[in-house]
């Protein structure tokens, strides 16, 4: 647990939160679900490093209920 | 009258079915698919005496495998049958994926240059199988040692210690074989597997396709169409893939549990096709069939005498190409292992360096074509969610476009962990490291691999090999006057020696002449030594 970067890195959070919202503000479940499943992989693709991106896999399973 | 109609090989009586006793052979090889007729000729190039069953007397009916890789091609040109395969076939590199009623992109694959063979061409099986029995023929008319036998059915195998005892179902009755090696590569139905009490292991999932081979009559592009999700076949694939001779095969998904007899129908078949194809274009269905797929494989491929290749052995997904091309690699591991045992130049032991090697080949398919199904057929709603996600995007969005998964091309299989190859300690380029087939790169006058034999050999590039090497063929080019040739062997370095094996991979590679390291490899490579040198 090295490469990913877990301190804060957004500036204006509340501002890309709200972004984030309004993104999918109106849209069905389904349509959120597929609009979900297209950021992850183009921030993915943004992202590249496989190290990196398992760690993000790793973490966001970890925090799974 | 098409080829798989005519008897090609009749079955015609042994001397063999009256002796008193099983007559022996050095190497009898069950099924004459592609795999069997390649692993007999190879053999018999070698003056290897080879007997090759058949249960039929005939090439497979409709085109079965259509794609084979440019590895493929190459061990045919070993095989001395390259050109006319090649020339019999149709390239292309143009397709276009569809998503439901949209065409979401076009791709050109642009071929690397430098090579005699293109990266894959399409051509019906039993047009390849009839041109492998030719080539058998041309041996034999030679006075090769290969006898092919047609409406010869294996239906007993008695493995001994010295040998293996066959049992062969003919028109006049059975007679017996002894055979001092067997190789077994009768399909997926494998009875000689079924013999040995052999199960498959691994991740078996079954689906069924049907697959059609239609003659268009007006102009179609030559270009591979594949479908996800399509209109006409919801929740499916489909594939449009040109063969010669204006034959286009099309392969449709129809998943698990369907009526066979119901699907085939061609009231229910031709209004799928016209949908497909465009309801103004005019079509004829020459064959049709439905079949089921498994990924999986034995879990070892030599059992004493009796060695497994192709799909007797491992089975995969059709999306790849990986099922005739990866027994076509399998059969050129093994055949120069089995020569060098029978002249006893190698200890049999020699012959596990086939399963250490294909074993981890089959394991590379099975995964591969593994995750071409899950890409096409998701089984979870995440997977379907994210294979959406990926060809919604594809549409717009370049990167998105490596993840569409409809099959991965068939490459030859690096033999990284192999017992046969020394330790690689130069900086010389990756693609040519041990374990790899010989890269091929043009030369003065044709190819390298044209160069190239199919017994060990040295070869020299830009270093002078004073003497003769024990057991090795000196194949020396200069360097720097080849670019090609040079980047693909020698990257930064002045010069390179490359330690060759039968089957063209690379066994050891030096930058400096050292006469012990090479007779220390070669003797690692030829199965005289498993220590690490």
């Amino acid at each position: 647990m090295t490469r990913l970067r877990t301190e804060p890195n957004i500036s204006d959070g509340d501002g890309f939160y709200q972004e984030l919202l309004e993104l999918h503000q109106g849209r069905s479940k389904e349509e959120s679900d597929a609009l979900n499943a297209r950021l992850i992989l183009l921030l993915a693709n943004h992202i590249g490093d496989r190290e990196v991106l398992r760690e993000a896999m790793q973490a966001a399973a970890r925090t799974a209920r | 009258m098409r080829v798989s109609e005519t008897p090609l090989y009749p079955y015609e009586r042994s001397p063999d079915q009256d002796a008193s006793t099983p007559a022996r052979h050095p190497v009898v090889v069950v099924g004459a698919g592609p795999v069997g007729l390649a692993a007999a000729i190879d053999l018999a190039r070698r003056d290897i005496s080879v007997v090759l069953l058949d249960d039929n007397d005939r090439v497979s009916h409709g085109s079965r495998a259509i794609c084979f890789a440019k590895r493929a091609l190459e061990i045919f040109d070993r095989l001395g049958c390259g050109d006319g395969i090649v020339d019999h076939s149709v390239t292309w590199s143009r397709g276009k994926v569809f998503f439901r009623d949209r065409r979401i992109y076009e791709f050109d694959l642009l071929a690397e240059e430098g090579h005699r063979r293109p990266a894959f061409i399409n051509l019906q099986q039993y047009r390849l199988e009839e041109l492998l029995v030719r080539r058998l023929r041309d041996l034999r008319s030679e006075g090769r040692p290969v006898e092919l036998r047609g409406g010869s059915r294996v239906t007993k195998v008695e493995p001994g210690a010295g040998s293996v005892l066959l049992t062969v179902e003919t028109p006049d009755g059975p007679y017996r074989l002894e055979a001092e090696w067997v190789v077994a590569c009768d399909g997926a139905g494998s009875t000689v597997r079924r013999e040995l009490g052999l199960d498959f292991a691994g991740r078996v999932f079954e689906d069924n396709f049907l697959i059609a081979d239609v003659t268009m009559k007006a102009d179609f592009p030559t270009e591979r169409w594949f479908w996800f999700d399509p209109p006409f076949n919801r929740g499916q694939s489909a594939l449009l893939h040109r063969q010669p001779e204006g034959v286009w095969r099309i392969d449709l998904q129809l998943g698990p549990g369907i009526d066979r007899e119901e699907e085939q129908r061609p009231e229910k078949v031709v209004p799928r096709l016209r949908q497909m194809l465009g309801e103004d274009v005019e079509f004829e269905l020459e064959w049709i069939s439905v079949y089921t797929f498994q990924c999986a494989r034995i879990e070892r491929f030599r059992h004493g005498r009796v060695l497994f290749a192709g799909d007797a052995a491992h089975q995969v997904s059709p999306f790849g190409a990986r099922g005739a091309n990866s027994g076509l690699q399998d059969v050129d591991n093994l055949v120069w292992k089995l020569e060098r045992v029978l002249r006893g130049r190698s200890p049999d032991s020699l012959l596990d360096s086939y399963d250490a090697e294909r074993v981890p080949a089959a394991d590379e398919n099975i995964l591969n074509s593994t995750r071409s199904t899950d890409f096409i057929t998701p089984k979870s709603d995440a997977s379907r969610l994210f294979r959406d996600a990926v060809l919604d995007l594809a549409e717009t969005q370049p990167m998105a476009r490596p993840l569409v998964n409809s099959g991965r091309l068939s490459l030859p299989h690096v033999y990284v962990d192999s017992p046969l190859h020394s330790a690689d300690r130069s900086d010389l380029p990756a693609r040519t490291r041990p374990g790899s087939p010989a890269v091929d790169a043009p030369i003065d006058d044709g190819w390298l691999l044209g160069r190239l034999g199919d017994r060990f050999q040295l070869l020299a590039l830009g270093i002078d090999v004073p003497g003769e090497e024990p057991g090795l063929e000196v194949i020396s080019l200069p360097a720097g006057q080849h670019p090609l040739l040079d980047e693909r062997y020698l990257g930064e370095a002045p010069g390179a020696l490359y330690l060759l094996r039968p089957d063209q991979h690379v066994a050891a590679r030096f930058t400096g002449y050292d006469p012990e390291r090479i007779a220390a490899a070669f003797r690692r490579a030829s199965g005289q030594e498993t220590a690490d040198s």
